[in-house]
C-alpha cells in the first residue's frame, strides 16, 4: 500500500453543517487543535438549507414564552419519546445559543424594538423562531464559517499561520474510524479531489454528519445524506437509537418530477398559507387528532382570526405537529382528492397579496419561479410528504455528547438521536445544532484533558481500512452504484416509506438482505481523481446499515408514534413510550435491542397537566404523582 | 415531452481537455444539472460535477453554459430551444480540477483577508439592539449563497491572473461593505477596502450584479458606496491636493 | 498525543493563488448570443450626443429665441458679451469671445465632466468603447490592467464635486425654464414650454438618482435610525437610482430635443405653436 499522510489533531470533527462548525468553536476556544473534515465544500452543508428558524424562547415577541413552555412543546411534539434531559438542556440553553451568533456577526431579522424577532411555527406555542426571511440556516452557517474564519485569523496574528488551530479539510470523505478496545484513535478519509487517503489521529471525534434522507427516493435532503456518522458510530461499536423514527415533512414540492421532494417551508404556513384538497377545501380541520383536541382552532373563521391575534385564538390546524400533517396530506391523496400531480395545494396566493409574499417569502418565490416556473403569488403550490429529517442517531449522553460505548466518540445535529423523541418539531433543528455542538465541543475537549492516551493506529489497519475503501476501483467488473442506489432509494421509500405495515417492511428487510452482496460488488470505471461513482460506491455502504436499522427497528416497534406509522398497529401504546430499539452492528448486520429510558425528572413531569400525561404515560409510570399536584402552569 | 438534446461538455483536468458531445435524453421541467446527472448515470459515470443542494441554496454546481455564468441547478431546458446544441464548461477564472469541477481555494484565501466582525466592546450577548432599516443592507449581502459566479465573471481576475493578488474580489469586495454597514460593527474598513482588497479595480462594468443567482445588487448597494465611502476619505480633493502639494506621509 | 509524521498537513493543491492551471477552454467567449449588439448600440447613442453636442457647442447661433426667452441648456449661462442681447441672465461676466470658444465655456465642462465620472456613464463606456470587458463573460483584449487604481482613472473618484455643480446648474436649468414662459406681451406659454419643462424634469431625475447623491443623502450613515428624514431622503433617491441608465438615456435624448427645438425656432424653420401669448 501507498505510503498515507498521518495527521494528529486532539479533536477531529466530521461534519462542517452547524453542528460540527459550532463543535470545532468550542474546541477551539478551549485551546484545542481542530481538524473539520467535510464532504462538500466549507459553508456548503445542509443546514444551509434550514428556512423556518431557529426554536429558541427568548420571548421577544411573546413574553408568555419561556424555557418551560418550549420544553413542554417539544416533548409533546416528541410524543414524549424524547430523552428530556436533551429537551431539557435544549430549551434553556436555545436563547443564549442564538444570542451569541450576533457577537459572531448574525444579523437575524428584528423586532420594533430592536430585539430579535421570532415567528409562528407548526407544534410551537408561542412566536418562537429566530430567522432572517426564510434563509435562516444560511445565516447560521454563514455565521459559525465567518467565526470560524475570524478565530483563524486570531491564530494567524499569534503565529503567523491561519491554520495553526483550525485546518478545514474540504471534499475529504472519512471511510471509517479506528478503535482501540472501546476507544477511539483515528479515522481514514480520502480527498474526494485526488483519490489520495489521509489519516486523522485524535483522542476526540465528534461525528456530525446529519441525516440519512439520500436513502429515500422522495428526500429534501443533498447527496451528503448518506447516514455516514450513522454508520461510522456503528461500526466502530456504538449504538444508535429510535431509528425508526423519520420525518417526512408535510410539504415539499411534486412537480417536475426533477424536483420531487424539495422543501416548501413550513413558514408558507405560519405566515398565512392555507391547505387545500382538490375540492378546495381546508382538510386540517378534520385530521386534529384526539391528544391535541381543543388547542387548535375548529373554524377557518377562528384560524384566520389567530393569524391577527394569537392570545385570543386558537391557530390553524395548519400548523399542526408534521407528523399529523403529512399523513393527513397522505389520507388526502389517498382518498383521491389530490392535486394533479399527487399531492394537494398550498394556497397562499389568495390569502395575501403579490408583494407581501414576495417580502416574507422571497426564497420560496425564487424556488418556485425559477425551479418549477410556478408564480406563487398566482397560483396555489402542489406540495406533499418528502423525507426531511431522522429523529434517530448516535445515543449520546445528553450533557457531553458522548458516544454510548465508544470513548472519544462524540455526536452532535441530527446525526444523534434522542433529543426529539419521535418527531421533530420545526426549528428545533437550528436550536438543536448550536445547544449540543457546542456541548459535544466541549465533551471532545474534554476528553482530550483527561488524557486519553496513545492514538498510535497500526499501519496493518489503515492498510486494510484502505483496501476496504478501494475495492470499489479494483474490482474488475461489477454492478454500476447509480443503478444500486435507484433501487434502494425505491425499496425504502415504497416499503419503509410514511406508512408501514409487517408485511412490507418485512418485504424490505428481504430486500436489503441481497442488496448486501449488491453494495459489495459494484465496481466503477475511471480513475481516482474527483470520481463521482467511487464516491456514491463508498456512500451506498452507509445507506444500506442505516437502511436496515430504519427497516428492522420499524418492524419492532409495533405502534404508530411521531415519525412512525404502523397501518398495521394505528394509534400509540403508552407501554411503548418508555421504549427505546437500539441497533447494534454485528460485523454482516445489525441487531435489535431494547431498552428502558431513564424516567423523567419529577420537576419536569409536573410541568404538565396530569390529564395530558395520561394520554402517553401508563398508569403505572404516573403512579406516586398525585391526581391534580402538577397545576401546568408556572 | 422527452426529447433528445446535444450538449457538448468539458472534460479534462489542468494538462488538457476537450469538449466533449452527447447526445441525452431530456424531460419535461428538468434543469442542466439533471442532465448532467443522467450524463453520469447512463454515459460518463466518472463525469465530475460539484453538486449538493439542487435548490440554488448552496452555490456548489457553479459552471458556464453557452459560455455564461451559471448555477447548473437553476438553468432550466426549456429557456434553450430543443434543437440547441448546450456547451457546458467548468468555471474559467479558477484553476480546473477535473471536467466541470475547480478549484475554488482563491476565494477562501481572499474570505481570510477580510478582517471579521468586531464585537462592540460594551454590548453583552442578548443585549444587542439594532433597527430592521439598520440591518437590511448587511442582510441583502448576507443573502450570498458563495456560489463564486461573481468571482468567476468578473475581469479583473477572470482576464488577468496577476490580479488575484491584489483584488478580493466583488464577493469579498461586498462582505467589506457588509461590515462597513453592519450596526454595531466596531471596526473602520474604509481605508482597507481601497490599500487592501483592491477596490480601485473595479470599474463597475456590473457583471457581477448581471450573474447573482440570488438577485444582489452587488454593485449599485454594495461596491459603488464603498468606493463612495473611499472618496469620503481618500479623495476629497483639497485634501489630496494638500498631500501631493506638500508631501504628506500617507497614513 | 504522538505525531506518527512529523510533517505540516497538506492541502491537496498548492495554495497560491498565482497557480494558472485553467482549464483549456476555446476561443474569448462561448457565449452564443449576440453579445456585441449592447456594446455597439452604446457606442452609436454615445457618439450621436457627441457629435451633435460639440457641433451645437461650437456654433455660437440659434441658442435665443428672443420673443418667448427660450434658452437650449447648451449655451446656458450665457455669461459673455457675444451672448444675443437678453440671454445673458446671469450678466455679461466676459467680454467678446473669439468663435472658436462656445459661450457655454462656464458649464459645458462640469456637466461633461460629471457624464464621464458617472457611474453609469463609466460603466457604459469603460465596455463599449474601452472593451473593458466588452461583454460579461468575454475576454477584454489587453494584457494588462489596472482599473481605477491609478491615475488618470483615479480621479473618477471625483465625481461627486461634479456632481455638486451639477445640481447647481440643474437650478439655472430650471430657472431658465420658468423664464421662458414668456411672449412679447407679458406671460406667454408655447410647445418650447413644454419641452424645456420635459428636459428640466428628466435632469433633475438624472442628477438626483446620481450615485453620489444617494451616498450624500443617507447612504453614508451607518444607523438610518437615527436619521428618519435622511433615511426617507435616502429611500426615494433609491428609488430613482435604480432608473440610473435610463435617465442616462433619457436626458441625452430631452437635452439633444430640447437644443434642437430652440435651433429650429430660433432659425425660424417654424413658429412655436403657442397656447397663450
Amino acid at each position: 500500500m501507498a505510503e498515507v499522510e498521518r495527521l494528529p489533531y486532539d479533536v477531529v470533527v466530521i461534519g462542517a453543517g452547524g453542528a460540527g462548525l459550532r463543535a470545532v468553536i468550542e474546541a477551539r476556544q478551549r485551546g484545542h487543535r481542530v481538524a473539520v473534515v467535510c464532504k462538500s465544500l466549507f459553508g456548503k452543508a445542509h443546514t444551509v438549507m434550514a428556512e423556518g428558524g431557529c426554536a429558541a424562547s427568548m420571548g421577544n415577541v411573546n413574553d408568555n414564552d419561556n424555557w418551560q413552555v418550549h420544553f413542554r412543546d417539544t416533548m409533546r411534539g416528541g410524543k414524549f419519546l424524547n430523552n428530556w434531559r436533551m429537551a431539557e438542556l435544549h430549551a434553556k440553553e436555545a436563547p443564549d445559543r442564538v444570542w451569541e451568533l450576533e457577537t459572531y456577526g448574525a444579523l437575524f431579522d428584528r423586532t420594533a424594538d430592536g430585539r430579535i424577532s421570532q415567528r409562528n411555527f407548526g407544534g410551537h406555542t408561542y412566536p418562537r423562531l429566530a430567522h432572517v426571511g426564510d434563509r435562516t440556516g444560511l445565516e447560521l452557517i454563514r455565521t459559525m464559517q465567518q467565526k470560524v474564519v475570524s478565530l483563524q485569523q486570531e491564530d494567524h496574528a499569534a503565529t503567523g499561520d491561519y491554520e495553526a488551530n483550525i485546518k478545514v479539510f474540504a471534499e475529504c470523505t472519512v471511510t471509517e474510524l479506528f478503535t482501540e478496545g472501546d476507544r477511539v484513535t483515528g479515522a481514514l478519509a480520502y480527498w474526494r479531489e485526488s483519490g489520495r487517503f489521509v489519516v486523522f489521529e485524535a483522542p476526540s471525534i465528534v461525528l456530525a454528519t446529519g441525516g440519512i434522507g439520500k436513502s429515500f427516493q422522495v428526500t429534501s435532503n443533498s447527496w451528503e445524506y448518506t447516514g455516514d456518522g450513522h454508520a461510522l458510530a456503528a461500526r466502530a461499536g456504538a449504538s444508535l437509537i429510535n431509528m425508526e423514527f423519520v420525518q417526512f415533512h408535510p410539504t415539499g414540492m411534486v412537480w417536475p418530477p426533477s424536483v420531487k421532494g424539495i422543501l416548501v417551508t413550513e413558514g408558507v404556513r405560519g405566515d398565512g398559507g392555507v391547505l387545500r384538497n382538490a375540492e378546495g377545501k381546508r382538510f386540517m380541520f378534520d385530521y386534529v387528532p384526539e391528544v391535541f383536541k381543543g388547542q387548535y382552532a375548529e373554524s377557518e373563521e377562528e384560524a384566520d382570526r389567530w393569524y391577527a391575534d394569537q392570545n385570543a385564538n386558537r391557530r390553524t390546524p395548519d400548523l399542526l405537529p408534521r407528523d399529523e400533517v403529512a399523513r393527513a396530506i397522505n389520507a388526502e391523496v389517498k382518498a383521491g382528492r389530490g392535486s394533479p400531480h399527487g399531492g394537494v395545494f398550498l394556497d397562499i396566493a389568495s390569502r395575501m397579496s403579490a408583494e407581501e409574499i414576495k417580502r416574507r417569502l422571497p426564497s420560496m418565490y425564487h424556488q418556485f419561479k425559477e425551479l418549477a416556473d410556478v408564480d406563487i403569488t398566482a397560483e396555489p403550490m402542489e406540495v406533499g410528504p418528502t423525507c426531511h429529517y431522522v429523529m434517530g442517531g448516535i445515543e449520546v449522553d445528553p450533557d457531553s455528547g458522548a458516544a454510548a460505548g465508544v470513548r472519544g466518540l462524540f455526536a452532535a445535529g441530527e446525526c444523534s438521536g434522542g433529543m426529539h423523541g419521535s418527531n421533530r418539531l420545526g426549528g428545533n433543528s437550528l436550536s438543536d445544532l448550536l445547544v449540543f455542538g457546542r456541548r459535544a465541543g466541549l465533551g471532545a475537549a474534554n476528553h482530550v484533558e483527561s488524557g486519553a492516551g496513545d492514538t498510535g493506529i497500526p499501519q496493518a489497519e489503515v492498510d486494510a481500512a484502505m483496501e476496504r475503501a478501494l475495492a470499489p476501483v479494483t474490482a474488475e467488473q461489477g454492478e454500476n452504484p447509480y443503478t444500486v442506489h435507484a433501487e434502494l432509494q425505491q425499496t425504502m421509500n415504497e416499503l419503509v416509506g410514511i406508512i408501514r405495515t409487517e408485511a412490507e417492511i418485512a418485504d424490505a428487510i428481504g430486500k436489503l438482505e441481497t442488496f448486501k452482496q449488491r453494495v459489495a460488488g459494484v465496481s466503477v470505471n475511471g480513475v481516482r481523481e474527483f470520481n463521482p461513482g467511487w464516491h456514491l460506491a463508498l456512500d451506498l455502504r452507509n445507506m444500506l446499515l442505516v437502511s436496515e436499522c430504519v427497516a428492522r427497528a420499524a418492524l419492532e416497534r409495533t405502534e404508530s408514534r411521531g415519525g412512525h406509522t404502523r397501518e398495521d398497529y394505528p394509534g400509540m401504546r403508552a407501554p411503548w413510550r418508555n421504549q427505546l430499539i437500539q441497533c447494534l452492528y454485528t460485523g454482516g448486520g445489525v441487531r435489535l435491542h431494547t431498552v428502558d429510558q431513564v424516567p423523567m425528572r419529577t420537576d419536569l413531569l409536573e410541568l404538565f397537566e396530569y390529564e395530558e400525561l395520561q394520554k402517553y404515560f401508563t398508569e403505572e409510570e404516573l403512579t406516586g404523582l398525585a391526581t391534580g399536584a402538577t397545576t401546568g402552569k408556572e | 415531452m422527452a426529447y433528445d438534446a446535444r450538449f457538448k461538455v468539458w472534460r479534462g483536468d489542468a494538462e488538457s481537455g476537450q469538449l466533449c458531445d452527447f447526445t441525452v435524453e431530456v424531460n419535461e421541467g428538468e434543469v442542466v444539472l439533471d442532465i448532467i446527472h443522467r450524463l453520469q448515470a447512463t454515459q460518463a459515470p466518472d463525469l465530475a460535477v460539484r453538486w449538493n443542494c439542487k435548490a440554488g441554496k448552496c452555490g456548489s454546481c457553479s459552471a458556464e453554459i453557452n459560455g455564461h455564468p451559471r448555477l447548473l441547478c437553476m438553468t432550466r431546458m426549456s429557456t434553450f430551444a430543443e434543437d440547441e446544441t448546450i456547451t457546458v464548461t467548468p468555471m474559467r477564472t479558477f484553476p480546473v480540477i477535473r471536467d466541470l469541477v475547480t478549484d475554488v481555494s482563491f476565494n477562501y484565501e481572499k474570505a481570510r483577508e477580510v478582517p471579521a466582525f468586531t464585537p462592540p466592546q460594551d454590548v453583552a450577548a442578548g443585549e444587542y439592539r439594532m433597527a430592521q432599516v439598520d440591518v437590511q443592507r448587511s442582510q441583502e449581502f448576507r443573502k450570498c449563497i458563495e456560489c463564486f459566479l461573481c468571482q468567476d465573471t468578473c475581469h479583473v481576475v477572470r482576464d488577468h491572473e496577476d490580479n488575484k493578488r491584489s483584488f478580493a474580489g466583488p464577493r469579498f469586495l461586498m462582505r467589506v461593505a457588509e461590515l462597513e454597514m453592519h450596526p454595531l460593527d466596531a471596526a473602520d474598513r474604509v481605508p482597507a477596502a481601497q490599500e487592501e482588497h483592491g477596490l480601485g479595480y473595479c470599474n463597475i462594468t456590473k457583471c457581477c450584479t448581471e450573474v447573482c443567482p440570488e438577485g444582489i445588487h452587488i454593485t449599485d448597494n454594495a461596491l459603488i458606496p464603498m468606493k463612495e465611502r473611499v472618496a469620503d476619505r481618500k479623495y476629497d480633493p483639497v485634501v489630496w491636493l494638500g498631500n501631493k502639494l506638500f508631501r504628506r506621509d500617507k497614513r | 498525543m504522538t505525531a506518527n509524521v512529523s510533517e505540516t498537513p497538506r492541502a491537496p493543491l498548492p495554495e497560491s493563488a498565482e497557480r494558472a492551471g485553467r482549464a483549456q477552454l476555446p476561443g474569448k467567449t462561448l457565449r452564443t448570443d449576440r453579445w456585441w449588439l449592447q456594446p455597439t448600440l452604446t457606442v452609436a447613442g454615445l457618439a450621436v450626443f457627441v457629435i451633435y453636442a460639440g457641433v451645437r457647442a461650437f456654433m455660437g447661433a440659434y441658442y435665443w429665441v428672443p420673443a418667448y426667452h427660450y434658452l437650449t441648456p447648451f449655451y446656458s449661462p450665457c455669461t459673455t458679451a457675444s451672448c444675443a442681447p437678453g440671454s445673458q441672465h446671469l450678466g455679461a461676466w466676459f467680454g467678446e469671445f473669439p468663435a472658436w470658444l462656445p459661450y457655454g465655456i462656464i458649464a459645458l465642462p462640469f456637466l461633461l465632466v460629471f457624464r464621464l465620472t458617472c457611474y453609469y456613464y463609466r460603466k457604459a463606456y469603460y465596455r463599449s468603447v474601452w472593451f473593458s470587458p466588452p461583454a460579461c463573460a468575454v475576454a477584454e483584449p489587453r494584457a494588462k490592467y489596472t482599473g481605477e487604481t491609478r491615475f488618470p482613472l483615479i480621479v473618477q473618484n471625483v465625481h461627486r464635486y461634479f456632481f455638486y455643480v451639477a445640481a447647481l446648474l440643474a437650478l439655472l436649468n430650471t430657472y431658465d425654464a420658468i423664464m421662458a414662459f414668456h411672449s412679447p406681451s407679458g406671460f406667454g406659454f408655447g410647445l418650447g414650454n413644454l419641452i424645456l419643462l420635459l428636459n428640466v424634469v428628466m435632469l433633475w431625475a438624472y442628477t438626483l438618482s446620481c450615485h453620489s447623491c444617494r451616498h450624500a443623502t443617507g447612504g453614508r450613515l451607518r444607523h438610518f435610525s437615527r436619521h428618519p428624514v435622511r433615511y426617507w431622503m435616502w429611500t426615494q433617491v433609491s428609488k430613482l437610482n435604480t432608473r440610473h441608465m435610463q435617465f442616462a438615456w433619457i436626458t441625452i435624448g430631452t437635452l439633444i430635443l430640447a437644443d434642437l427645438y430652440v435651433m429650429l425656432v430660433s432659425a425660424g424653420a417654424f413658429p412655436d405653436p403657442r397656447f397663450v401669448g
